[in-house]
């Protein structure tokens, strides 16, 4: 909420300075936002009339005023439309300095001396508004400075208030926690009844007593429609971010800057019978003040006359019932709305305005009648009109009742953990406007002020006293807690995380929500969760997958020249089954080269063995290695020939790594290779504690041999026949070439195996070894078809 | 004798002349070897009448032996050429950059979210996550925000469907935790969340972590000391901080923390709105409600919980002036942390 500071200190006893102020309703609290002054610097400006006219010799568009300001009468030239004799204007004498830095001199223009400037609002920087000079109201003095005669000496402050300080959300409301927070008295704020003039009324029924319990109105009839809203009246306006209207509009709004009551003025010729607050009924429409047409239901509360709806109950009114330049007689309408029956429906129908979001806050249920007065006396002092006795319907069992809070004393102290005497509790809480109803043992009871509707517990209280002493004038210590030993937890993915930074992979962090036509092509059918409401339709979807967000920070740094890539994330993905799936996920991008550009590297581009290797160390770094197995993957995002798919002993899928698809890679626009892993940590078995085996004491001894096969022919099958061949000494067996080529058939490749032998028991001897390579041989021969290598 | 003189004067002028240890040898050899000129004349005493044979047994020995020492002094001193040569010849250019394999690194975010954690784990609190897709129970209603409150306006909130949203805030974990586990606990909950707001000072998601501790006689002075203790900690400096107060529906008191502006020590700058100071975080005394909504008697068992940004933090604690800078992973970015 913004506000003139001016006007907040009309209702206190004592000046406060600016920053004091800020400072002392920031730390209530009241957060203040900003400080802009009400008006942009200048001097030298006064109350100008014009005196008399005459048009220019030499020109058309310029005419020639006699202007008197504080000394004697000036001649000006001006090229105001409006300037006519007796208006008084803003009147920049000679020597005075405008907002953009200007200073004003006695010049000639076409020929005619002018002395002085008569300026427009936009001028002067209270406006954007420069169609002709800005008119002051004849009541101001002329001759007296500008800034005083329209008190532009103010600071605007904004302060931005929490859904719970709808009291604040007005200048009486501000005023009463500042008198408090400041220790400065509150002025009393005399309103005084309107005498009604006429005897004319409308009828009030209610109809939903829950949503409105009490409704005040009354008839003001032959207001003067040429009739001006005071400058005055529009500067606090202005200074609290609202245009200027209409004198009935601009009324109740000040009213409800004013004391924090929304009010409505009905045009009176558009009501037919009498009021009804109801609810909607099927097939009715509105067109509110906005031009926007609402369809009402039994959910909508309405103010509504004998025939039809004529107004949103505290949103807005109807566009039918609105006051205009014709209005002479109208309803004011100045009524209780509880807060849910406005703050579901406003957000429903995408509204927010001045009156809903007080309402849905709470408005002080005691305010109808007082507000309704101020505002019949304010109109009628600029609008003139006679004012008809005041109506009020209520329906006593829903009103709101004054909240009764008992607080102990040793309660205050445990949860503040501070002594706060009792007597200062009292003097906190009686300041705020409670009364003390009675004192139990150890504590009191109070009654809350209408006005507060965030105060229903204890703790609402003692929070009140903590506010008002003073948050950092609290003590600060540490929580004595016991001391816990726990048996350290080792979390997978912080391994794995530590895994790849180890390999150069670099973490990124992508949005949980990414676009659908990414999850379509590297997806497939697991289209993720779609959300309702999102930022942008590339943002829509929660991803069943962490690749569509890698393969966009991979696309973001190829677009900017960075070509070689090492990305991985962790995070949860997403999917339709019941719970939305949520599982913990791991995935990883390599592009590029393989090792980072040196003399010292041959230049080779990553590979799927690359991204293998890196596979097999993350599943040994968990040592979940031998629980994994991977075959040959149908993955839609994925090459058929280079990519797998990694399941556990049952069957259940683990993961898929591979080469991303070269129709996909089109479809996304790579124009260099990618491989990609991911991993479904939630699923991933894991070793428990491991066992280990004694290195052997004795010497092993290594043979090399090369195969010819099929190319047909899995690395695996050929392992698994050489481990069952070799028996028990083979310790270790490694794949060290593969070759296919010049001196191979076409269908046929080479493979070279080094087979390490030893035992945990003896020296192998010779005849052990070559017992055991010839098995090798021969079962590799048998089994697969192979013959050793120029053999 | 004048034959082993002049055989001694012509091995030791060999010796010298060598450049090789090759060649070293080979003299060796043709003078003290099996076949050698010296050990020839060794072998030819036997030819010598009995009384001379001792006087020039003496002297070829004595000869070989010079020959010998003559042969070692060379050899060390080729051994030492070669040596030198070929230190020099494997000399490199030692200001080439190494070989090297790369090592990635952990986002800033993570890096945060590790320092803030490490914190916390270090006193005895427990990590705990939770469901980014919430129901509406745990995200509003548990929490003492019930539909159409309007602090439901202060969450700009992302619906999945009627009854699921994207998580808000990392609080529900809170619920989720209280549920599972009677008090007395405390627990930080870290994670990412979703709020429907993007311009430059929000992205549509971000990082929390919110802490919780419950026990019997826990009070706002332990909250206060508490979140004073961890921004010192996590800023590594004798940060002034403030409290201030402020309205979240799951807390009871509630507050909002700032510190001393990390930009300006507080006189006033463009960051801190001239304020001289920086919102870091809410935090609060649990809500009866909330405690309630668990089944913990608020009568016997109080707590506190706080709620901070981790990016804010991030950001503040290494100067990036551009929160999207945190998701576009532009590795040219990543690679400084």
């Amino acid at each position: 909420m913004k506000f003139s500071k001016r006007w907040l200190m009309q209702h206190l006893d004592a000046e406060i300075g600016t920053a004091e102020l800020v400072e002392r309703l920031t730390m209530a609290g009241l957060e203040v936002d900003g400080v802009e002054p009400a008006c942009a610097g200048f001097s030298g400006v006064v109350v100008g009339e014009i005196e008399a006219v005459e048009p220019h010799p030499d020109a058309d568009q310029l005419r020639v005023c006699r202007v008197r300001g504080s000394g004697a009468v000036q001649q000006v030239v001006c090229g105001a439309p409006n300037a006519v004799q007796n208006l008084k204007a803003p009147f920049a004498e000679p020597g005075a300095r405008l907002p953009d830095g200007l200073t004003i001199a006695a010049v000639k223009l076409r020929g005619v001396e002018s002395s002085g400037m008569l300026c427009s609002a936009a001028e002067l920087g209270l406006s954007a508004d420069h169609q002709g000079l800005l008119e002051l109201d004849p009541a101001l003095v002329t001759g007296t400075g500008l800034r005083a005669a329209l008190d532009l000496d103010d600071d605007i402050i904004e302060v931005d208030l929490t859904p719970n300080r709808g009291d604040c959300l007005s200048i009486r409301g501000l005023a009463r926690e500042t008198a408090v927070v400041t220790g400065t008295a509150l002025r009393d704020l005399p309103i005084v009844p309107v005498a009604p003039e006429i005897e004319d009324r409308l009828p009030i029924r209610l109809r939903a007593g829950a949503a409105c319990p009490r409704y005040a109105g009354r008839v003001v009839r032959g207001i003067d429609p040429g009739a001006r809203t005071p400058q005055w009246l529009q500067e606090r306006l202005r200074r609290a971010g609202i245009r200027t209207i209409h004198p009935v509009v601009d009324v109740t709004n000040y009213v409800m800057l004013e004391l924090g009551q929304p009010l409505h003025g009905f045009d009176l010729g558009r009501i037919q019978g009498g009021i009804e607050v109801r609810l909607g009924l099927p097939e009715e429409r509105l067109e509110l003040l906005d031009g926007t047409e609402i369809a009402l239901d039994a959910e909508t509360l309405v103010i509504a006359d004998d025939s039809r709806p004529l107004a949103l109950a505290g949103i807005m009114g109807g566009n039918d019932s609105g006051v205009d330049e014709a209005t002479r007689d109208i309803f004011l309408e100045s009524a209780h709305f509880a807060p849910l029956a406005i703050a579901g429906k406003a957000r429903q129908l995408g509204l927010h305005t001045d009156s809903s979001h007080r309402f849905e806050r709470g408005v002080d249920p005691e305010l109808p009648r007082l507000a309704l007065e101020r505002a019949t006396a304010l109109l009628l002092e600029i609008a003139g009109g006679r004012a008809g006795p005041v109506e009020i319907a209520e329906s006593p069992e829903h009103l709101p009742t004054a909240a009764q809070i008992s607080l102990r004393s040793a309660r205050v102290t445990q949860l503040l953990g501070a002594e706060i005497p009792g007597p200062r509790v009292r003097e906190i809480l009686l300041s705020l406007g409670l009364a003390q109803l009675a004192e139990i043992p150890g504590g009191w009871t109070f009654r809350v002020p209408s006005w507060r509707f965030d105060l229903s517990i204890e703790a609402d209280l003692i929070e009140e006293v903590a506010r008002i002493q003073g948050y950092n004038q609290l003590p600060a210590i540490m929580p004595a807690l016991a001391p816990e030993l726990r048996t350290p937890r080792t979390s997978p993915v912080e391994e794995l995380r530590a895994a790849l930074v180890h390999r150069g992979y670099r973490e990124a962090i992508t949005y949980s929500f990414v676009p659908p036509e990414i999850v379509a092509v590297v997806c497939g059918d697991d289209a993720g969760v779609a959300v309702a409401n999102p930022i942008s339709a590339a943002m829509s979807v929660m991803r069943p997958s962490l690749w569509p967000g890698l393969l966009l920070a991979a696309r973001h740094n190829l677009n900017r020249q960075v070509g070689r890539l090492r990305l991985f994330e962790t995070g949860l993905r997403f999917s339709g089954e019941a719970g939305f799936g949520q599982r913990q996920t791991l995935a990883a991008l390599i592009s590029g080269d393989r090792d980072p550009e040196s003399w010292a590297n041959p230049r080779r581009r990553v590979d799927f063995y690359a991204l293998k290797g890196d596979l097999e160390a993350l599943l040994e770094t968990l040592g979940s290695a031998a629980l994994v197995t991977a075959e040959r993957a149908d993955h839609r995002a994925l090459h058929p020939g280079q990519s797998l798919r990694l399941a556990d002993a049952t069957g259940c899928c683990l993961g898929y790594a591979g080469a991303l698809h070269p129709a996909v890679a089109r479809e996304l626009e790579f124009d260099q290779q990618v491989f990609l892993l991911e991993l479904f940590l939630d699923r991933l078995p894991l070793a428990g504690d491991q066992g280990f085996s004694v290195p052997s004491r004795f010497p092993a001894v290594r043979r090399d041999i090369a195969v010819v096969v099929p190319v047909e022919t899995l690395a695996e099958e050929l392992l698994a026949v050489v481990r069952r061949a070799a028996g028990e000494i083979l310790a270790e067996v490694r794949i060290f070439d593969v070759y296919q080529g010049e001196g191979l058939e076409n269908n046929k490749k080479s493979i070279a195996i080094g087979l390490t032998f030893q035992d945990d028991e003896r020296t192998l001897r010779d005849s052990d070894v070559q017992a055991a390579e010839g098995a090798v041989v021969e079962m590799l021969a048998s089994e697969l078809g192979a013959r050793l290598r120029g053999g | 004798m004048d034959n082993l003189e002049t055989i001694v004067a012509q091995a030791c002028a060999a010796v010298d002349r060598t450049e090789t240890l090759a060649a070293l040898e080979a003299e060796r050899v043709h003078y003290l070897g099996k076949k050698g000129a010296l050990t020839a004349l060794l072998q030819g005493l036997g030819q010598l009448p009995p009384d001379q044979r001792r006087a020039a047994g003496a002297g070829i020995n004595a000869a070989k032996n010079e020959l010998q020492a003559r042969i070692e002094a060379r050899r060390q001193q080729l051994a030492a050429a070669e040596l030198e040569r070929r230190l020099a010849a494997e000399t490199l250019d030692v200001t080439l950059p190494g070989s090297r394999v790369d090592v990635g690194g952990l986002h800033p975010i993570t890096r945060t979210l590790r320092r803030i954690e490490e914190i916390f784990v270090s006193a005895g609190y427990r990590v705990e996550e939770g469901p980014e897709i919430e129901d509406d129970y745990h995200n509003f209603e548990a929490l003492n925000i019930p539909a159409h409150h309007p602090a439901r306006a202060m969450h700009d909130t992302f619906y999945v469907d009627e009854a699921h949203v994207l998580r808000t805030h990392t609080s529900p974990v809170q619920i989720r935790t209280l549920e599972r586990r009677a008090p007395p606990l405390r627990i930080i909950c870290p994670g990412r969340v979703y709020r429907c707001d993007s311009d430059l000072t929000h992205t549509p998601m971000f990082h929390q972590v919110e802490g919780l501790v419950v026990d019997r006689e826990i009070s706002f002075a332990h909250l206060r000391g508490t979140v004073d203790q961890f921004l010192k900690a996590f800023f590594g400096s004798d940060l002034p901080v403030r409290f201030r107060p402020s309205y979240f529906p799951f807390t009871e008191p509630s507050a909002e923390v700032d510190i001393q502006c990390t930009q300006c020590s507080g006189t006033g700058c463009r960051v801190c709105k001239q304020s001289g100071w920086l919102e870091v975080m809410g935090c609060g005394m649990v809500h009866p409600n909330v405690l309630g909504h668990c089944g913990v008697d608020a009568e016997q068992f109080s707590g506190f919980a706080f709620g901070m940004g981790v990016e804010r933090l991030a950001m503040l604690r290494h100067g990036i002036g551009d929160l999207r800078l945190f998701f576009e992973n532009d590795l040219r970015f990543l690679q400084q942390f």
